[in-house]
């Protein structure tokens, strides 16, 4: 049996432990309702974004725009968002089997990695990574999702990269996020048709758009704004996520440390006890002898 | 009037509903040259130039810094996506005339890699914003 002094070593180590996990805990809670107001402050924008976005397009669909078909090149852009800090659980490797696991070809592939975690994995494992913006995500700022939208258009047009993807993690609620990959550029009409519930249809029946400027200049604008704007949403819903699967990750850690404390606890009062039944016996055993 | 002649507005930017009432009119900058809206417009999507946003309801007038961001216009009302758009108090106007000489100053001395088109644009927002704070 492990002597009393290791154990309570042990056990104080964990305390310190538990500590550091419950302070964790706290702040990404706090982080989390911040992240999560954001989210849902943004929601009314996108989801606006998307409805007139898919009533351009269901306009616009026989439109030649080179936002709607696939570039010459076969290089592939996906802007991979994860934290920049680890201790949350399954948070970075979702995002990241995404892309490893995917059929994506290594060498086909620019990352444009928001979130030192991914950026360090995919690195390692020899990815090209294009560009990176790991500061943006402690604090994403729509400005920022303008910069990256602008960077990756700009070598979109010029034929440098065929399709552009995005990867981050969908914030459903505190427990339930869900890693998400999906094309950014080029849009698909039809796609976008299909998710379009017939709602949505009747009501763009009954109000038959107009454009102005034409329909292939507003797609010229639009699409750029719809690009960003998705860029953003997902930074804002991946930071969210992150603190939620942080706060949960820190939370089991502490309920463990909980647990081995108590085991160490029950562990040393055994060791306490037999150590002084010990001595007992060995004082009785030596005043038996001189007497 | 007997006739109700209000509209609602709605105006969302990326992080927060910016304004939502009803107006009776809404006058903005847009790519084709300024326009007013009254209630009962032909449903039009517009794209957004920098510009004035004044929302008029009755006898009360206000006024925005309106940079960018497209417009939905609808019978009923309009909903206005802004990617940027501001109060006149949330605008710091020394900040607002440093950033219309640094733009003036890029323009003057243009060089090859001066990137003429953003230039202009940040004049244009610059001059908006002193715009909105005189009036």
């Amino acid at each position: 049996m492990a002597s009393m002094r290791d154990i309570k070593r042990r056990k104080s180590s964990i305390e310190s432990t538990q500590q550091i996990t419950k302070a964790m805990k706290l702040v990404s809670t706090v982080r989390l309702q911040r992240a999560r107001q954001r989210a849902e402050n943004s929601k009314a924008y996108f989801n606006c974004m998307y409805d007139t976005v898919t009533s351009v397009l269901a306009k616009a669909s026989n439109v030649n725009h080179p936002y709607l078909k696939a570039g010459s090149s076969n290089r592939k852009a996906v802007v991979v968002i994860t934290s920049n800090r680890g201790l949350a659980g399954g948070y970075n490797s979702g995002i990241i089997k995404l892309i490893t696991r995917g059929n994506f070809d290594k060498d086909e592939l620019d990352i444009y990695a928001l979130g030192k975690k991914g950026k360090e994995f995919l690195a390692r494992y020899g990815y090209t990574i294009k560009e990176d913006d790991c500061d943006k995500i402690d604090d994403p700022v729509y400005a920022d999702a303008m910069g990256i939208s602008k960077r990756l258009l700009e070598s979109y047009v010029s034929g440098e990269i065929g399709e552009i993807y995005l990867a981050y993690t969908a914030f459903k609620n505190t427990v339930v996020h869900d890693p998400k990959l999906i094309k950014l550029l080029p849009v698909e009409p039809e796609e976008s048709q299909d998710s379009e519930d017939s709602s949505k249809i009747e009501k763009g029946a009954t109000a038959l758009m107009n454009f102005e400027p034409e329909d292939e200049e507003a797609l010229d604008l639009i699409i750029p704004k719809y690009v960003t704007s998705l860029i953003y949403g997902g930074m804002v819903e991946s930071v969210a996520s992150e603190n939620g699967a942080r706060m949960q990750a820190m939370d089991s850690a502490t309920s463990n440390a909980e647990d081995m404390i108590a085991k160490l606890s029950l562990q040393y009062n055994r060791a306490r006890q037999g150590s002084i039944t010990q001595e007992l016996t060995e004082i009785i055993g030596g005043a038996s002898a001189i007497s | 009037m007997a006739e109700n002649n209000e509209m609602t507005l709605k105006i969302i930017t990326p992080d927060r509903v910016f304004y939502e009432n009803v107006a009776t009119m809404v006058e903005f900058n847009t790519t084709e040259g300024e326009i007013g809206v009254y209630k009962g417009h032909i449903p039009t999507t517009v794209i957004i130039a920098p510009g004035i946003l004044r929302i008029t309801n009755g006898d009360e007038v206000k006024e925005a810094a309106l940079h960018a961001g497209f417009a939905e216009i609808l019978p009923e009302g309009i909903t206005i996506l802004a990617e940027i758009i501001e109060w006149p108090t949330e605008i710091d106007l020394n900040r607002a005339e440093q950033a219309k000489e640094r733009a003036e100053e890029r323009i003057r001395t243009k060089t090859d890699n001066t990137d003429t088109m953003r230039a202009e644009i940040a004049l244009k927002r610059a001059v908006t914003r002193i715009e909105v704070l005189k009036d």
